[in-house]
């Protein structure tokens, strides 16, 4: 446990201090690419984590087992923070950049799509009653939700056509500075959602215990 | 197979005597349509852009209507438990569900085109038939999910409410495409054209048909 604080400790300083002080400036856009280092690092973990939601909750209804609804549970909860983090840093970076806050292009519309279908997960945890029902139906609406994304993205390249691709300068000629930090950020950012899992799953499981021994009182 | 009619027929013989999803569906389609009508002002270009969308946010709206009463009526007689003891598998039940309800919106949405066309004082020329093929396309891509989520919505502690809110964010891309194909069968163009929105509409057709069926056992409850 310690050994995985002291490796975030050591994985965000380095994301921080990669991403404003090692890169070098990006010609065309300034210092706000910078920005850019942390927004990737954000959707890498919020993707990871709803990969990891479908995964669980495929395993949840074939096993029943409480595991996969605590670590669906958690995933979803991080994601949804990571994935409001990415859609924060993305503005910011659009405002100077493109001129605008938002624009409803393919991936910034599954990426909002995608938003809304994990708050909904939570919505379904919250309302669903008795923790069993909870779990089930999360897991249902889970399974439903990691489906859905890829043919909301073909439908949303529909309404606008093809789009210029987002992030247009990095094909050619990133320079390795700029390689090292989206590296140490992702590894970084990865790190840190680790941590946040094991503790997210460990409260859940301090909880399970806690009405266990509430039970064990009664009985 | 036998059974799953069973099931389709029992709903339409229900709904038969009340009439109480049809006239709520009808009504609020017709409404939406009406609203509509007030919040633009339509000139002769705006009304081939706007009309497709229009067409299917009513149809969407009542659909979910319809959806979460098709659900509810089963859990007030308590008929969910006899759904439960007949000996078929689930898959079939949700079947069965899913021909009913799509058998209602199909009526609702039949219906809603000549009033459509008689409000906006639309000309369908050809496309009338491969209109009513997008519709079916559609329809039957949301009403799958529909019936999957309204027997999930129902269980919980917000009821009905929760069925937009589960269905709305999932069911974008066929509405979206539906609407994009409607546009290109209603300006008489052949449906290749939007071969894209075809594809859409039908993987998700496909995809979401045999997710919700493999699903629905998981879900029906009591």
């Amino acid at each position: 446990m310690k050994l995985l604080l002291g490796l975030v400790f050591v994985g965000i300083v380095g994301s921080i201090y990669t991403a404003f002080i090692y890169a070098p400036t990006e010609a065309v856009m300034g210092p706000i690419q910078r920005i850019f280092y942390f927004h990737m690092g954000t959707v890498w973990v919020a993707t990871l984590s709803f990969t990891i939601v479908f995964i669980s909750s495929i395993q949840y209804l074939r096993t029943e087992s409480r595991f996969w609804d605590i670590l669906a549970l958690s995933s979803a909860e991080i994601g949804v923070l990571f994935i409001t983090l990415t859609v924060v840093t993305g503005s910011i970076w659009a405002k100077p950049v493109w001129g605008t806050w938002w624009t409803w292009e393919p991936q910034l519309t599954t990426t909002f799509i995608l938003w809304i279908l994990y708050i909904v997960y939570l919505v379904v945890r919250s309302s669903a009653g008795s923790d069993t029902k909870k779990a089930r139906y999360a897991a249902v609406f889970g399974i439903i939700a990691f489906l859905d994304l890829p043919i909301v993205y073909a439908s949303a390249r529909l309404m606008r056509g093809i789009s210029p691709v987002v992030f247009g300068g990095k094909g050619g000629g990133i320079a390795p500075e700029m390689m090292v930090a989206l590296l140490v950020n992702l590894v970084g950012f990865t790190l840190l959602f680790i941590l946040l899992l094991r503790e997210r799953m460990g409260i859940e499981k301090m909880r399970d215990e806690i009405s266990r021994i509430k039970l064990e009182e009664v009985a | 197979m036998k059974r799953v009619w069973a099931i389709v027929w029992k709903d339409i013989m229900t709904e038969l005597r009340t009439k109480e999803l049809f006239s709520s569906m009808f009504t609020l389609a017709l409404l939406i349509i009406v609203i509509f009508n007030f919040a633009f002002d339509f000139s002769s270009e705006l009304i081939p852009v706007a009309a497709p969308a229009i067409l299917w946010v009513a149809f969407t709206f009542a659909g979910v209507l319809g959806l979460s009463r098709s659900f509810a009526l089963e859990k007030e007689g308590n008929s969910i438990l006899g759904l439960l003891l007949s000996p078929m598998d689930r898959s079939l039940i949700f079947l069965g569900k899913m021909i009913s309800n799509a058998v209602f919106v199909f009526v609702v949405e039949l219906i809603m085109i000549p009033l459509f066309v008689l409000f906006f004082n639309y000309d369908l020329g050809n496309g009338f038939f491969p209109l009513l093929f997008v519709i079916f396309l559609g329809t039957f891509g949301f009403v799958s999910v529909g019936t999957l989520f309204s027997a999930m919505a129902l269980s919980t502690k917000l009821r009905e409410v929760l069925l937009p809110i589960l269905m709305l964010p999932v069911i974008i891309p066929v509405i979206v495409s539906s609407i994009k194909l409607t546009a290109a069968v209603l300006s008489g163009n052949p449906i290749s054209q939007a071969g894209a929105a075809l594809q859409v509409v039908v993987s998700f057709d496909i995809i979401f048909f045999v997710v919700c069926a493999v699903v629905f056992e998981y879900v029906l409850d009591e």
